[in-house]
């Protein structure tokens, strides 16, 4: 967690085109040291934001600060040396090595001919080591899985050595093993050298879990602010994302539809994870007897058995458990 | 890096040897050397006619090369050439005005007597046609922020000077289109020793800014927005790159003819032998590997042993497209290649 210092502020921001404004009446801020998730449905106009608060695109009306100066006023070396960006794309030079890749990120700070002295190749051992990468640091970018890629660029952002970073959908295009690894990652990065971050993500689990603080991007071009579980909680998540036919669970802490709601009764007894998702199976396959169901799991989580109580019925999978009520409840 | 330039020094002694009549390397090196020589002839026909067209070759070969390098970089594209922004064609639009809108009898004598393929009229017309394009591409290019976008702006434009060209081609006489085509079959023959001397300025001053340029190009390597947000000014880079590239191209073509595909295949070839896409060691590697290829090409278009000069643009193409379809074979994802 970080101490609370601004190092970002939005004031009265709108942001988008000529044509269509995207986002309006935004007051944000970053805090130094917090991971910031910007959190909204696909073309919500995150980019646009990111966009906007990073200085590619002029915003609309409203201004930025960052640490207490306008955006305006920044120059674009100056910029560089402050925020340092991650972007969806994918990268495509494959025939540069990881370090080759992730020295580029001294950009700002090396003469014309962009040679490395002592404490540039310090720096940049330290972000392949932080980020995991330094075992394959002479492989080439061409060769690496997507979710390597990434890391190699999050690296690289960290050479840029600055106080800001900022990922625009990092995790668009990896699978769930590597989302988690980027958000921890990222978490950590927070937590170890104070930096500041600003993702922005459409992945609602994700952000709930790992952010200091949230921007949550509402119907009606503006912005909610807070800690998640507030956000949560006061019902702008479920108003964010949710329709007539998705339903935040409360309990559960995710978005599911509406009508899933069963008259199903059950009582599961038993291993608290054999009974968590044999309840998760038995509620989606939706085996809607109006009587109530009762269910014993014994022989732990090796081989467990369900016994519909009751009756003499046992089984030794939760498939055929399933066949059979549904058979039973068409008779 | 080595190998390379022990290739073109042997290739520049091959060149010079080879051709209608065959000369021993050895005497070659002697000539050089500016040791005693018993042949005369020998010693005229290579420091007058092969040495000035060798070293054009050389310095065409890498000119060409480093501009498709910075082409290919600037718009991540690996169809991208010196040729590729209407330079090339800009330049043909200036030699066709010359040849085929003298309609008179008299400035077609004029042309004729001064002496067709190292004309300083041709040359002066291909660069004001170069020019005139690159004018046009860079008012262009500083209203667009996308490459995208600019690399089509540059073909279209390309499209228009090249159908300029038709047109004025299709209310010709004969004659006049015919020497128009035989300078767009490309010569390295036809350049002069005092011509040598401005183009030798011309090219070395072009490699010395692109390798200048190899922190920006590295850069550009990850693409327009993050090169931005790592504080390089898009506008600025991409204008000196394309006038970089302009000056290289445009003094080629208007010395040499149009001299296609060394621009595409060098950068392809140099980058998978050496494995790297890095801009300080790719511009010296593709200086050399352009000098070898247009070497190469002379010497094929020379047909040694016979008094035949094949047009040398098409020696080019007939080498350089099997290089590229090689390549592309090679390196399945070319797209990742670079």
């Amino acid at each position: 967690m970080g101490n609370g210092k601004t190092i970002l502020r939005a004031i009265d921001l709108a942001v988008g085109y000529k044509e269509k404004e995207v986002l309006s009446g935004l007051n944000l801020v970053l805090n130094e040291g917090e991971l910031t998730c910007l959190l909204g449905p696909n073309g919500s106009g995150k980019s646009t934001l990111i966009r906007s608060i990073t200085g590619i695109q002029k915003p609309l009306s409203g201004k930025v600060l960052i640490q207490e100066r306008s955006l305006s006023e920044i120059t674009p070396k100056e910029m560089a040396k402050t925020l340092s960006l991650v972007l969806t794309d994918r990268v495509t030079p494959g025939n540069l090595t990881v370090f080759a890749l992730v020295s580029l990120g001294r950009f700002p700070y090396t003469s014309w001919m962009g040679s490395l002295n002592g404490k540039d190749k310090e720096l940049i051992q330290w972000a392949l080591e932080v980020t995991g990468t330094l075992h394959f640091a002479d492989r080439h970018v061409g060769e690496l899985s997507d979710g390597e890629k990434q890391k190699v660029m999050i690296a690289r952002a960290l050479v840029q050595d600055t106080d800001i970073i900022i990922l625009d959908e990092p995790t668009a295009h990896l699978d769930s093993p590597n989302r988690i690894e980027i958000f921890h990652l990222l978490k950590e990065l927070t937590q170890k050298t104070n930096k500041t971050i600003l993702i922005s993500t459409h992945e609602i689990d994700m952000a709930i879990e790992n952010c200091d603080s949230m921007w949550l991007v509402m119907p009606g071009k503006h912005i909610e602010t807070g800690i998640p579980e507030e956000l949560v909680l006061n019902g702008s998540l479920e108003s964010a994302f949710g329709s007539e036919e998705l339903t935040f669970d409360y309990l559960k802490g995710r978005f599911g539809k509406s009508d899933e709601h069963t008259n199903l009764s059950l009582e599961i007894a038993g291993d608290p994870i054999l009974t968590k998702w044999t309840r998760q199976a038995l509620e989606r396959s939706q085996v809607s007897n109006n009587e109530e169901i009762k269910i014993e799991i014994t022989g732990g989580r090796d081989a467990p058995l369900w016994h519909i109580s009751g009756t003499d019925k046992t089984f030794n999978s939760l498939s055929q458990l399933i066949n059979y009520l549904k058979q039973n409840d068409e008779n | 890096m080595v190998i390379l330039i022990v290739a073109v020094i042997l290739l520049i002694l091959l060149d010079l040897g080879l051709g209608s009549v065959r000369i021993p390397i050895t005497e070659v090196a002697k000539i050089l050397t500016g040791s005693a020589v018993e042949n005369e002839a020998w010693q005229a026909i290579v420091l007058k006619i092969r040495l000035p067209r060798t070293i054009t070759a050389v310095l065409a070969g890498a000119a060409l090369s480093v501009g498709g390098l910075q082409m290919q970089t600037l718009f991540r594209n690996p169809l991208a050439g010196p040729s590729v922004l209407g330079i090339t064609a800009g330049a043909s639009l200036g030699v066709a005005a010359v040849m085929l809108a003298a309609g008179s009898a008299t400035t077609a004598f004029t042309i004729r007597s001064l002496g067709l393929g190292g004309s300083w009229l041709i040359v002066i017309a291909a660069s004001i046609g170069a020019a005139l394009v690159l004018l046009a591409i860079l008012a262009i290019s500083y209203r667009i922020r996308d490459n995208v976008v600019m690399l089509i702006v540059g073909i279209m434009v390309a499209n228009i000077t090249i159908a300029i060209v038709s047109i004025w081609q299709y209310f010709s006489n004969p004659e006049q289109i015919q020497e128009y085509i035989l300078w767009t079959f490309g010569s390295l023959g036809g350049v002069t020793t005092s011509q040598l001397q401005v183009l030798g300025l011309i090219v070395g001053f072009g490699v010395i800014m692109t390798f200048a340029l190899s922190k920006t190009l590295n850069v550009l390597l990850l693409g327009e927005d993050y090169a931005q947000s790592m504080g390089l000014n898009i506008r600025k880079s991409r204008i000196a790159i394309i006038g970089v590239t302009s000056i290289l191209a445009g003094a080629i073509t208007g010395f040499c003819g149009p001299i296609g595909f060394v621009g595409i295949a060098v950068p392809h070839l140099t980058r998978s032998l050496l494995n790297t896409s890095d801009h300080k060691v790719l511009i010296p590697s593709c200086v050399l590997v352009g000098a070898i290829l247009m070497l190469v090409c002379d010497i094929i278009s020379q047909v040694p042993g016979s008094n035949t000069v094949l047009p040398v643009n098409a020696i080019t193409a007939m080498i350089g497209s099997p290089i590229v379809i090689w390549i592309i074979v090679k390196r399945r994802n070319l797209k990742s290649s670079f």
